[in-house]
């Protein structure tokens, strides 16, 4: 994961070091004549080059391919001119936009940060109500066997409504487009919640179930001590899902509500023809997503470690 | 004869699966008296462990009844304590926290957090685990979360320990250790013990009597053997004790014997 080796890269000075002093309890600096202290310096010199080459292939690969994306379209570009500009073009043409991202002017016209962080609050107060929701309603279901057969059909064919057709229901029902907005991510959200929590509550193993009996544990108890622990990986299988399906649904909402937001700057440019803008905003949109999930996911890592390990 | 703590009266289990009733238990019948160690040897799928989870409540019995103390078993309960052969400790928890769910469970309604401390840290020293007090369950040994087991169930301060196969999974060397651990704590706190083996020295070594399970279907108890050893017993020593050798020259027998029935009905 590109995400994790940051801290690799930094520490690389100091790697060699230490692998010397883990790998040969042998003195490493041995005379020419030990042929084992030899054959072992040679072990260690092998496996030191593996891992820079391991490490400066990680941070290389994606240098490159982007460098042949970039190549690739630049050439496209030039070739039909008047179609997508060209990535030199959209350099030129939003520099603003991208080397200062946290201008205001009042109004809409702010710095793509600003947009950003407005949809990404609104994105945190839908989706925090839907994990809450999603949890609770989840836990249920996976526990209470005839609720499961009373809802798991209507939650399947909810689940795949896509996000901007609740949209106009949503407008109906609230009036207004903030809320609107909210309950958009909440509804696409919180499918996937519900259904990964019930899975992961369904598949508690009986042991836990066991020691709970014999403990005589109050639903309460039960369901803080146990059930949410040993569902913690299946609920946030969930979230994942979730965070990136909210990020889908507040981009497309914002399009069709107007005001402040990413997606609405999208749209905004978009009908102003200012096309360099629009593939700014769309990496940030990405970006954004890309580090959502990353972040539930490594928050996931945190709170499960240990309960997969037997 | 003092009254028994805890008696099987006549049980019968049958379980059913696609309309086939399969008989498990056939008219068993078992008193314990207090501070006696019960030793429960059979071939694998004998029922034993149905036995084990009759008295612990997380089997309900077709006919027949299983009485602690004269109150009739519903349920499953703290009074009742199991050790499971796989630990079925909390991997989100650590040791200490492992024990402390069931020590706060029973006591921390009524108790101060100081006696609640204190009740975990003594369980967890009568099984020598105070060291690893913060591990999780993944970064200990299998013996060691066996203790942890065996804590967590102590803690509970049960009338009844009922032990499921608790050295099952462990290498010989641990299995020996813990075997050790059981045999003092049993003398230090004179509980009443019910555990469920398949290894014969260990039956003997650890039990008062030897309850013989014929195989299943329809198993019942075959036979009883009393374990006159003296105690303390010393592992090694007891190879050279007369009754210990014929206790075990029995319960070989006994097992061969029924180890051949199983051959001409197939199951």
């Amino acid at each position: 994961m590109a995400f994790d080796t940051p801290k690799f890269a930094t520490g690389e000075a100091s790697v060699p070091e230490t692998q010397t002093k883990e790998a040969s309890p042998v003195p490493a600096r041995a005379t020419p004549r030990d042929p084992i202290a030899l054959a072992q310096q040679k072990q260690i010199n092998a496996a030191k080059l593996r891992k820079f080459a391991d490490k400066v292939s990680t941070w290389l690969m994606p240098a490159l391919t982007i460098a042949a994306f970039l190549l690739i379209w630049e050439v496209i570009a030039n070739a039909f001119p008047g179609g997508l500009p060209a990535p030199s073009m959209v350099l030129m043409e939003s520099q603003e936009l991208i080397f200062n991202p946290f201008y205001d002017r009042g109004g809409v016209d702010k710095g793509l940060f600003w947009h950003v962080m407005t949809s990404l609050s609104r994105v945190g107060i839908g989706f925090g109500l839907a994990a809450i929701a999603g949890v609770l309603l989840g836990a249920f279901i996976g526990t209470v066997d005839l609720a499961r057969k009373g809802l798991d059909p209507i939650f399947q064919v909810f689940r795949t409504v896509p996000p901007l057709a609740w949209l106009p229901i949503s407008l109906a029902a609230l009036r207004e487009a903030e809320p609107s907005a909210l309950f958009v991510i909440f509804i696409t959200s919180i499918w996937p919640i519900v259904i990964n929590t019930a899975v992961g509550v369904r598949n508690i193993p009986q042991d836990y179930l066991n020691v709970a009996k014999v403990l005589r544990l109050h639903p309460v108890e039960f369901f803080f001590q146990i059930m949410l622990p040993a569902a913690t990986p299946h609920i946030f299988t969930g979230l994942r899902i979730g965070v990136g399906m909210s990020w889908l649904a507040i981009v497309a909402s914002e399009m069709l509500l107007g005001g402040v937001g990413i997606g609405f700057f999208i749209w905004d440019q978009y009908n102003s023809s200012r096309m360099s803008d629009i593939i700014v905003a769309l990496m940030w949109v990405g970006l954004v997503g890309f580090i959502l999930d990353r972040l539930v996911a490594m928050l996931g890592q945190y709170v499960s470690r240990g309960t997969t390990a037997d | 004869m003092p009254k028994p703590i805890l008696s099987l009266e006549n049980i019968y289990v049958d379980f059913e699966r696609d309309g086939v009733i399969s008989h498990v238990l056939d008219n068993v019948s078992l008193s314990v008296q207090t501070g006696e160690f019960i030793s429960i040897i059979g071939h694998s799928g004998c029922g034993k462990s149905t036995l084990l989870n009759v008295v612990a409540g997380l089997v309900p019995v077709t006919m027949g009844a299983a009485l602690l103390e004269n109150k009739e078993i519903t349920g499953p309960g703290p009074e009742r304590a199991v050790v499971f052969q796989n630990h079925s400790l909390l991997p989100w928890m650590t040791v200490y926290e492992n024990v402390k769910l069931a020590v706060n469970k029973l006591y921390g309604h009524s108790e101060s957090m100081k006696k609640v401390h204190e009740r975990v840290m003594n369980n967890l020293d009568l099984v020598k685990m105070t060291h690893a007090k913060d591990k999780r369950p993944g970064e200990i040994s299998g013996g060691m979360k066996q203790r942890v087991g065996i804590a967590r169930a102590l803690s509970m301060e049960p009338k009844v320990l009922l032990l499921d196969e608790p050295f099952g999974a462990l290498d010989a060397l641990t299995r020996g250790h813990l075997q050790d651990t059981v045999m003092e704590l049993h003398d230090r706190i004179k509980a009443t013990v019910l555990m469920i083996t398949h290894d014969v020295d260990e039956a003997v070594l650890l039990a008062d009597r030897v309850v013989m399970m014929s195989n299943g279907p329809k198993a019942t108890i075959g036979k009883i053997v009393d374990v006159t050893s003296p105690r303390p017993r010393v592992r090694r020593e007891l190879y050279n004790d007369r009754s210990f050798m014929s206790c075990r020259q029995e319960i070989v027998s006994f097992l061969e014997e029924h180890d051949q029935v199983v051959k001409f009905e197939p199951a």
